[in-house]
Order: structure tokens, then C-alpha cells, then sequence
């Protein structure tokens, strides 16, 4: 198989698909294209309290008596952050992260979304709307728009998501399962397709894509459920590195929905924060000298209860957490509000109360990351979006 | 017309021979759009909703069980998996049918109007009701008026569900005054802007909300109703009064009385005749059958044809078959995977058969079986499917069916046979220069016409 792959990039390069390839305004792009920006959607509803726990809050243990982690420097204690909370101890690379000040949280983020589905919650997170269903397209599909000529956005998956849809052009890569089609009927398809513009393009960009990708597609993607998220970060930072690569790219991890055996500083949860720990360290790893232009943004459709449930886990909930990691990231610390714990601050009684708007953090990025223009980001990214959390990014 | 276009672009692509078995493509086409056993599935084993309803409500009452108890493994994880199983012999009797159908025009026209009222597994509680809502709103209803399958789907147990109608409560209805639950718009919303006149109908937040509270009373019979009726109606829908919020409703200009369960009813009926959806409904027609981008004399002459009849169904598709905009040799939509994988199946005879991992084959390429992503349903424009992983993807795909298929025929003779005269000669050049059978299977099957319809 793998010789197969070699040979679709010794296509690529003899038989000049990759004029076909990029578009030419990629091209112009190229120079501002060098801050890269990547939105890693947590599917399933990260349990926030679980991966920044407020160890100091005295409510912490008593709601969650068989969930709480540790102290921080007691065995398998939280990683102390500031202000009395603590990291999951298995987030490692984002404790180091905090330290580097390369990592920001926003701890009770939500969208404006306040039901508790999860397809309701994903569609409201990608498309960046006030509420379900109120845009067809997606946020960062709109500032790929509005940062004009930046260059194109990449989906790595099998569907191009909410997010990243709409007017501005998008490619896509997935790990296959499926052997990878002879070189040699691949070159017989792109001649069949020279004069199809619709078809051409494409395959030309997916081979294109799938060179720059090249060998660590092979490196275990599809054995075992969370083999594959080292892979994808790894693919992800060879196409965002790529000369002419895109500028922006979206990823999916899910497995958060933790309504039973949850565990604490070992369990299911715990494996899910390592193997997405692992592979953030193995993305800032294959982006090199790149990472210091490249933000991370993490975000889920909504938090989880903050009483643990009768089953060891919790329960569809409203605040969460964000994350913005990376090299221009003004990191080491907190942003936004902390409304507590206390029974009077949750949410409907059972809730994280949402004090921080996730689009104003993801407004905020963007604005200062891609200098686009406030208003823009307030009409025309997100509608109806309050002022941008400014400052995360230098 | 010919025969080739007929079932290529109206139907789910010929096996080999049909394109001389049909005869006439204008009669086949017509007969099918009258003919209320073209939309049938055949197989009787299949459940009905309210078995559907009444195997969920079992489940939701083990999965609080197992809350309350010592729990063993994940039963959240387990409760998604029995749904999806439940779920499974109306997709696997889906795929059967595509592959299988004589009338593929009828077909194409109930993946149509399902993904125009989508109910979408997706939404996990929903699964085991998607089989039956395709089945009983939308194929049972293909005879009647638009008005028809606008009440029968606004009121199957699968939309009640997958919209939330089945929580909504009236504020001042005699349950909502005892009970701190209250309105549930979506429902009401997506009528609107998905099923008739669109986002741009000309309603307004206070028509949604208004709405919301003439359907107030629709709902499913789940355990705590059905304690209360003198028969056992579990799984059914029912307009339940005590839900219904009281009083006359004004909505998009017009007044409506009071009048219980006729209340929501008469609101679709208006909806169901305005000008707005004539308009919407052709324009869909046109740009999911013809073009992505409408030749706006067929959408025209729809609009003409739905406004005449009040929304007659069997009307319309005679005439959507009809327009000469559909009669053109050029192939101007790109295939749904959905349809790329049945009329490719079609095509290389592993129809008949029942086929492993047939299910896998389109989640594959994006596009499974009643999944749909949201209420929106499935993109219908080359954008979304012509994707550069995509397009590998079915590549990838095309060289793994052409190697099951192996040397079974010439894939020069079988492409002409079903492509007509749509093949063109580079198609045919690069199909028979092909070093092997296989490739030669794989280059048909992605060739530029067979991915077009």
C-alpha cells in the first residue's frame, strides 16, 4: 500500500497536477497565509470541570464526590494552574503549554445555544448563528470570506463541516481504510478528467493533498478508536506547512459524552484528555518553526452537569470550555468570567452558568490573529456577536 | 426522450438491458408517477411507527432503570446502538429497494421529498421512527395533494419527535398551567422555512411563535399519556387537548379560530396553497432533478403546474418528467453518493445480491442511509459532494467494486449498454485501452458521464 502512495506523489510531480491543483489567488495569498489558524471541535460535550478542575471551589468535591480529581501535589493530583484551579493531570503538553504561556482558557464558554442537544449545540457552534439553524453556512467558511485572498481552509474528514462551508473554497482530507487507487489508473482518471472543471480540479487537488500528506496517512490511522488522532494532527501540520498549503483547517475528536463510568484522574475520560494531549503535543511537534504563527482554538457544543449523575458520569449541562493554544497565544492565564459554583450562580440549578460567549473568543482569535475588521467579524462572521474578546493573540 | 436520459437522470441509473426493457421513457416515467405501488416497499416485516414508538419507549424506561441501578458498561453508549439496530432493517430494505426497483423514478422521488421533510437518525432517539415516517408519510402519500403530505409528515410521529413538537406545551394550556414546562418553537419554524414558503416567505418571528402555539397538542402517546386513555394507543400520534394552548391564532395575515386539533391543520392547509411554496417546491424539483443552477422557464412552468392543481403530486412529476429542459443529452447534475453507489451497483449486476457491508459503503462516502446532518437534509449542489476527498473516496470505492466485480463482463460493452448514447468517445477510448478489466470497470464508473445524471 505504501508504495502506492509513493507513487501518487511521483504523479503528482511528473505529471504537474499541482499547476491544477491551487488556485491562483492561494498564491497571492501566500504571505499572510503563514499564520495558520485550526479549530479542533470537541463532538460529544467536553465535561469542562473534569479537564479545568476549580480545585479550590469547597463545592467541587462535595458535587462530585466520586469524579473530583486530587489536589494539586498530592498522587495523581489536578496540574495547579492559577486562581485555585487545576488541569486534568493527563493534559501534560497543555500544563506545559501554560507554563510556555502558549495556552489561554476560558473556562464557562458557551454558545448562545441553551438547550441541551447535542445536534442543536454542534449546529449553533459551527455555524456561528444565535441560535439553531439561523445560518446555512459556517463561521470560519465567512472569515476565510471576509480575510480576503488569505487562502482556502481544509476539512480533515470525510465531509467538509458546518464550519467550514459555504461560499469560500474548501479542500478535504481523510485517512482511508480503503487501498489507495493505482497510480496508474490515477494518471488514466486525470486524463479523462483534463477538460471536466468540475472534476479535474478536484482530483487534482486531492492527489495534490494526499502527496503532501503522503506517509503518515500510513502510520496507523484507522486502527483502534484514538490511534488516529496523532495521524490527523501530524497530516494536518504537513498540509498546513506545505508551500501554498491552506491557512486554516478543522478537525473533530469525538467521545466526550461521559454520562456514565467517567472516572477521575484514570478512566474513560482521562484516556480521551491523553490521547488529545498526545496529539496536540505531536502537532506542535510536526508544525516546527510554524507554531509560533499557528493558534489552536478547542471548543465543545456545551458543557456537562456539575453534579455528577447516579451512573459515575455527567449529564448534558450549558457552560464549558475553550481553549486557545499556540505560539502567538498571550497564554498563562484565564479569560473571561468565573461565575462559580455556588447553588445560586448555576445555571437552572444544575449548570455551569454560561458567562462567556465561545464566538466572542472565537471573534476575538480571528480579529487579532488575521487583523479582520471588528465590524466585519460583528455583522458578517457572527451575527449579532457583542463586542470580540480582543487580546488572546498578539 | 430517451430511454438512457430516462433512467439515468430520473431514475437509479439501468442494469444491464433495461435501457431497451423500459420502451418508451415518457410512458415509463408517467405511469410511475401515478401508480401507488411504484412508491411501495414490499417488504411486510418491516416495523410500523407505533411498534417503532412502543420498542423506544421500552428502551428509554430500561435506560432509566439502569440509571438507578449499579451500571455496567456505558448504557448511554448501549441505548444508541440498540436504536441504531432497531433502525437497521428499514435501511437495509431501503438499499434493497434502490438497488432492486423497476421504478426508479418513483425512487428518486421519495428520496426527494424525505430529504425535503427530513427526519434524520442523526438524532439517535429518532432512528427506529426514520424507516417508518419514509414509509407512511412520504410514499404512502405520493397520490394525494402537497397539502397531504404536509399534514402526514407535520404530524408522523417521527417529525413530532425529531422537531420536539411531542414536549411542546401550550403556557396557559390546562397542563402548562400545572406544570413548568412550556413552548417549543422548532417544529413551527422549520414548517416554515424548510417545508413551504422558506426563509424568506415573508413570516415573522411572532408568525413562528404563533404557530408554535396552534400545534400545541400533537404529540406521540409515551408511557405517562397512555396510563390515562381507555385503550392502549402507546406509539401513536394523538392531539391531546389538554396540551393545546387556548385561544385564536393570527399568523402570516390570516385569523384562526379556535378549533382544537383543526386549529394547526387549517394553518397548513393555507400554507400549503400560498404562492411562496408553489415557487419553493419547483425550484427544488428543478435544481435536485435538472440543474444546480434552475433553467427558470422550468421552474416557472412547475410553479404554473402546482398552483392549477393545489399541489396534486402525480401532476407535478408527470410534469417535471415532461419538461423539455429535462430532455437534453447533456448531463448537468452531479451524482449524491447515494445515487453513484445504487446506480453503480446497478450498473456491474451486484444488485440482485444481497451485499455485505452495503450500509458501510455509503457512510463511506458521506452520505448514510436516513443520516442526515440536520433538518436542512442533504446538499443538493455539486459543491457539496464534488469535494476533492470525495472524489478520491469514490475512486478508492470504484477500484474496490470493480475488483469484486472482476472480469464478469467487457466494461466497454457494459458501460454503452447503460450510459447509451451519453457515452462519450474519450470515456469509451480510455475504458477500452485499459490494461486490465478491472480498470477498465473503476474508469467507467468514475468516467465524467457516469458521475453525472
Amino acid at each position: 500500500m505504501s508504495s502506492f502512495r509513493t507513487d501518487r506523489r511521483a504523479l503528482l510531480l511528473g505529471a504537474g497536477a499541482l499547476s491544477l491543483a491551487m488556485p491562483q489567488r492561494v498564491a497571492v495569498a501566500q504571505a499572510q497565509g503563514e499564520r495558520k489558524f485550526i479549530f479542533i471541535i470537541l463532538r460529544g460535550a467536553l465535561d469542562g470541570l473534569a479537564a479545568v478542575a476549580p480545585c479550590g471551589d469547597p463545592r467541587y468535591r462535595a458535587l462530585r464526590p466520586r469524579l473530583a480529581l486530587p489536589s494539586p501535589g498530592d498522587p495523581d493530583g489536578a496540574l495547579a494552574l492559577s486562581e485555585g484551579f487545576g488541569l486534568h493531570p493527563k493534559l501534560q503538553f497543555l500544563k506545559a503549554s501554560w507554563d510556555a504561556r502558549e495556552l489561554a482558557i476560558v473556562h464557562a464558554a458557551s454558545s448562545p445555544y441553551r438547550e441541551r442537544s447535542h445536534f442543536e449545540g454542534q449546529d449553533v457552534l459551527e455555524s456561528g448563528g444565535a441560535g439553531a439553524y439561523t445560518q446555512q453556512d459556517g463561521w470560519l467558511n465567512r472569515a476565510l470570506a471576509a480575510s480576503a485572498a488569505r487562502g482556502e481552509g481544509v476539512a480533515i474528514g470525510e465531509v467538509v463541516p458546518l464550519v467550514l462551508r459555504g461560499a469560500a473554497p474548501a479542500t478535504s482530507w481523510a485517512p482511508s481504510a480503503a487501498p489507495a487507487p493505482a497510480s496508474d489508473t490515477l494518471e488514466r482518471l486525470a486524463d479523462l478528467y483534463s477538460s471536466d472543471a468540475l472534476l479535474g480540479p478536484a482530483l487534482a487537488r486531492a492527489v495534490a493533498t494526499d502527496a503532501v500528506v503522503g506517509d503518515a496517512a500510513m502510520a496507523g490511522a484507522g486502527r483502534g478508536r484514538y490511534a488516529g488522532v496523532q495521524v490527523l494532527m501530524q497530516a494536518t501540520a504537513r498540509l498546513l506547512t506545505a508551500p501554498n498549503g491552506p491557512c486554516a483547517a478543522v478537525m473533530s475528536i469525538d467521545g466526550w459524552d461521559t454520562h456514565a463510568n467517567q472516572g477521575a484522574a484514570d478512566g474513560g475520560l482521562a484516556l480521551r484528555l491523553q490521547v488529545l494531549d498526545s496529539g496536540l503535543a505531536a502537532l506542535k511537534t510536526a508544525m516546527g518553526e510554524h507554531w509560533r504563527n499557528t493558534v489552536v482554538v478547542m471548543a465543545t457544543e456545551f458543557g456537562r452537569t456539575v453534579a455528577e449523575n447516579g451512573t459515575g458520569g455527567t449529564d448534558h449541562g450549558t457552560g464549558g470550555v475553550c481553549f486557545v493554544l499556540g505560539g502567538p497565544v498571550r497564554g498563562g492565564r484565564f479569560m473571561g468570567d468565573w461565575p462559580g459554583l455556588s447553588q445560586q450562580a448555576l445555571y437552572q440549578g444544575r449548570d455551569l452558568a454560561p458567562a462567556n460567549d465561545v464566538r466572542a473568543v472565537f471573534a476575538g482569535v480571528l480579529g487579532d490573529h488575521w487583523g479582520i475588521d471588528p465590524s466585519l467579524l460583528r455583522t458578517r462572521v457572527f451575527p449579532g456577536l457583542g463586542a470580540p474578546l480582543s487580546g488572546v493573540v498578539a | 426522450m430517451d430511454a438512457a436520459i430516462a433512467l439515468n437522470r430520473f431514475g437509479l441509473g439501468a442494469r444491464p438491458g433495461e435501457v431497451r426493457r423500459i420502451g418508451g421513457a415518457e410512458e415509463w416515467l408517467a405511469r410511475q408517477a401515478e401508480d401507488a405501488s411504484a412508491f411501495e416497499l414490499t417488504d411486510s416485516e418491516l416495523p410500523s411507527s407505533v411498534e417503532a414508538g412502543v420498542a423506544l419507549f421500552a428502551l428509554r424506561e430500561e435506560r432509566r432503570a439502569s440509571r438507578n441501578g449499579a451500571a455496567q458498561g456505558d448504557p448511554v453508549q448501549q441505548v444508541v446502538m440498540r436504536l441504531a439496530e432497531l433502525a437497521r432493517p428499514d435501511v437495509e430494505a431501503r438499499i434493497q429497494s434502490g438497488l432492486n426497483t423497476d421504478h426508479g423514478f418513483a425512487e428518486r422521488l421519495v428520496y426527494f421529498w424525505s430529504n425535503h421533510f427530513t427526519v434524520s437518525a442523526a438524532k439517535g432517539q429518532t432512528a427506529p421512527l426514520v424507516g417508518p415516517f419514509e414509509r407512511e408519510a412520504i410514499r404512502a402519500q405520493m397520490q394525494g395533494s402537497f397539502f397531504d403530505l404536509l399534514s402526514a409528515t407535520t404530524t408522523h410521529q417521527g417529525m413530532l419527535l425529531y422537531l420536539d413538537q411531542a414536549n411542546s406545551v401550550g403556557p396557559n394550556s390546562w397542563i402548562g398551567s400545572r406544570r413548568d414546562t412550556g413552548l417549543n418553537e422548532n417544529l413551527a419554524r422549520e414548517v416554515l422555512e424548510l417545508h413551504t414558503v422558506g426563509v424568506h416567505g415573508g413570516y415573522s418571528q411572532t408568525d413562528v411563535t404563533e404557530f408554535a402555539r396552534a400545534l400545541t397538542g400533537w404529540t406521540i402517546v409515551g408511557p405517562a399519556v397512555h396510563q390515562r386513555l381507555p385503550a392502549s394507543r402507546l406509539g401513536e400520534t394523538i392531539f391531546l387537548e389538554q396540551m393545546h394552548e387556548p385561544g385564536q391564532r393570527r399568523i402570516m395575515g390570516r385569523s384562526y379560530s379556535e378549533g382544537g386539533r383543526e386549529q394547526a391543520l387549517a394553518v397548513l392547509h393555507d400554507l400549503a396553497r400560498r404562492p411562496e411554496t408553489a415557487r419553493r417546491i419547483a425550484l427544488k424539483l428543478v435544481r435536485h432533478f435538472i440543474a444546480d443552477e434552475p433553467p427558470p422557464s422550468a421552474v416557472a412552468r412547475l410553479e404554473h403546474v402546482f398552483l392549477e392543481t393545489e399541489g396534486d403530486l402525480p401532476s407535478l412529476h408527470r410534469a417535471l418528467a415532461a419538461l423539455p429542459e429535462a430532455a437534453t443529452p447533456e448531463a448537468r447534475k452531479f451524482k449524491s453518493p447515494q445515487d453513484f453507489i445504487l446506480s453503480a451497483c446497478r450498473m456491474t449486476g451486484v444488485a440482485s445480491a444481497p451485499l455485505r457491508g452495503m450500509a458501510g459503503s455509503f457512510q463511506m462516502l458521506a452520505q448514510p442511509i436516513f443520516r442526515a446532518p440536520s433538518p436542512a437534509g442533504w446538499d443538493d449542489v455539486s459543491e457539496n459532494w464534488a469535494g476533492p476527498d470525495a472524489i478520491m473516496k469514490r475512486l478508492e470505492w470504484s477500484q474496490a467494486l470493480a475488483a469484486r466485480v472482476g472480469r464478469r463482463d467487457a466494461p466497454e460493452a457494459l458501460a454503452a449498454d447503460v450510459l447509451g448514447p451519453g457515452l462519450s468517445d474519450a470515456t469509451r477510448a480510455a475504458v477500452a485501452r485499459a490494461e486490465s478489466a478491472e480498470q477498465g470497470l473503476t474508469l467507467a464508473l468514475m468516467s465524467p458521464e457516469f458521475q453525472r445524471r
